[in-house]
């Protein structure tokens, strides 16, 4: 309650370069918002999903055993909400692999209780 | 001594795609030589996803990217030495009978053979760019540990595990920079500010949303670091805000404490090797001047990729690098065009330099391609193409900002009839005009 309801909210749209400065008026909980500044119907789409739902995909590295290299990179395999970022890479600080690693590797099947897998970005073959 | 038909050097981004498609225009034996222990360049350490939207219509991470070329590379049994340097690029006097073109002599080093060489009909240079450091800036204070160009902290954070620093500011807001202030954030670190000396950032609009907004992380233009304080380790920074010159404000220092400067102040084309070997430099870009067939000015040698121009994004790196490899297999097939009247390219009023310099009618694609940086930021201006008085074309641009590159489509057949008709003499200039006002920041 409160923190959301009917504010304004100023945004960059991020779907293209032209990078559209957005506002957003309405409240996110009840979804009845009115975007303005966008120029194509994408910087609406993000405004609202920015400020209803923002999430991003998350990039990190995981410690690997017995590799080529001590770290391989990660990336969650969809978007998981903002909020849970920094939990994640709290969890990806404890997770350890071990070579050989594929790209495309289940490194984590659920980080954070998102239902989102962390998979491996990079081949790290063995030491 | 052995001949290779295409010799390529470096084997990131650049060197992959062009040897890629070198091979699909029907060159069997080609080498790429590359100095590190792995394929990809760059890309290995861009562990952030946003690669490849254009290329391959998804958002990759730079080793899937890079490992997407790579597998095509070992598909087509491409050749490739890893650990070795190329030391020297030059001709030989020794001619090929059926063309008498003189076999480019390429001299590399490597710990197994020591100092070798080898034989190339054509050259592609691919050897990207490198970060400027602090001693092109003249920051003064102390010499302490703690302060690493962007690019080194990337390679210590994401390949080998370790953190640079806990409490960071970031000098600069190059791509590199900002993915580095979200990177440190998400290990752990506190960034405490970005700084750029210009009234703009130098990266792209997304970047700065992503890694900076989304951490709360300030942003400040026109600002610059006027001192280092610490003797051992870095202890701290001044900060101070600059003029329309960029120089210092007196009265407007601001230490921040801080125990690592990360410095992202942009990127030079890494051109020893081809200055070396003869091929003109273009003041602006600091890469090798090029006509409509990514040739230099040494003939079969060709250039792609951050060796050329720093480009904003890979996908871009990619397609150029296609097009030289290209134009590398149809110049060692002997199928290029002759040579007939060449247009110099002409960048003015906000069009930094263009790439290509020059274009030849006869040679040029349907649809040639010409990528420029703008000097400043515009909003609401308009690309224009001039045949002397006459427009050839225009593109209306909403926003253009110098961190990302522009490009424009030129037409052979318009060209072909503007050279009929005696409007095209041997100059097009490029200008940005504005519909609105020029925006400074």
């Amino acid at each position: 309650m409160g923190e959301n309801m009917d504010r304004t909210r100023e945004l960059t749209c991020i779907c293209c370069p032209l990078g559209c400065r957005l506002t957003v008026t309405g409240n996110a909980e009840t979804k009845e918002l009115n975007v303005t500044g966008n120029t194509c119907p994408r910087g609406a789409d993000y405004a609202v999903k920015e400020v209803t739902d923002p999430r991003r995909i998350v990039t990190s590295t995981v410690a690997v055993e017995n590799g080529v290299l001590p770290v391989v990179s990660v990336k969650t395999a969809g978007d998981i909400p903002k909020n849970k970022i920094f939990l994640c890479m709290e969890q990806l600080e404890h997770a350890r692999v071990s070579a050989p690693v594929s790209i495309g590797d289940i490194v984590l099947p659920d980080i954070a209780d998102t239902g989102v897998a962390i998979i491996a970005t990079k081949n790290v073959k063995c030491k | 001594m052995q001949i290779h038909d295409i010799v390529i050097i470096g084997g990131g981004p650049a060197g992959l795609a062009a040897a890629v498609s070198a091979r699909k225009h029907g060159i069997e034996d080609i080498l790429i030589i590359e100095r590190d222990d792995q394929l990809g360049g760059i890309l290995n350490q861009c562990i952030h996803n946003g690669f490849g939207l254009h290329t391959f219509h998804e958002e990759l991470t730079g080793p899937e990217y890079a490992e997407r070329y790579i597998e095509q590379v070992q598909e087509e049994r491409i050749r490739y030495v890893l650990n070795t340097i190329v030391a020297d690029i030059s001709d030989t006097e020794k001619c090929e009978e059926a063309s008498g073109r003189k076999i480019k002599l390429i001299t590399m080093m490597n710990k197994e053979q020591g100092m070798v060489q080898t034989g190339a009909r054509a050259v592609i240079l691919a050897m990207g760019c490198r970060e400027r450091s602090r001693g092109a800036l003249n920051i003064p204070g102390y010499r302490p540990a703690g302060i690493y160009s962007a690019g080194t902290a990337q390679r210590y954070v994401n390949m080998e595990g370790k953190l640079p620093g806990k409490e960071v500011v970031i000098l600069g807001s190059g791509d590199i920079g900002l993915i580095m202030a979200r990177r440190m954030t998400l290990e752990g670190a506190k960034v405490k500010a970005v700084a750029e000396l210009m009234p703009y950032s130098g990266g792209l609009r997304r970047n700065i949303v992503q890694c900076l907004d989304d951490y709360g992380i300030p942003l400040k233009l026109s600002h610059t670091v006027v001192n280092i304080k610490g003797k051992e380790r870095v202890e701290g920074i001044t900060l101070a805000q600059v003029d329309e010159k960029g120089r210092p404000i007196s009265g407007t220092e601001e230490d921040i404490s801080c125990d690592t400067l990360l410095l992202s102040v942009g990127l030079i084309p890494e051109n020893e090797l081809s200055s070396q070997a003869g091929v003109d430099i273009n003041p602006v870009t600091n890469g090798p001047v090029v006509n409509e067939s990514l040739e230099t000015s040494i003939e079969g040698v060709f250039a792609c990729g951050n060796v050329l121009h720093v480009h904003d994004l890979v996908d871009y790196v990619s397609q150029e690098a296609a097009a030289a490899g290209r134009e590398a297999a149809l110049y060692v097939k002997g199928l290029m065009k002759k040579k007939g009247m060449e247009i110099t390219l002409k960048g003015e009023q906000g069009v930094r330099y263009t790439v290509p310099s020059t274009i030849c009618i006869d040679r040029m694609d349907k649809l040639q391609i010409v990528r420029f940086r703008v000097g400043s930021v515009y909003s609401d201006a308009r690309i224009v193409v001039y045949a002397g008085e006459h427009e050839v074309m225009e593109l209306k641009r909403r926003i253009m900002a110098p961190g990302e590159m522009e490009q424009i489509q030129i037409k052979r057949e318009e060209l072909q009839e503007l050279a009929d008709s005696h409007i095209l003499n041997n100059q097009l200039v490029i200008r940005i005009e504005e519909c609105g006002v020029k925006k400074n920041g």
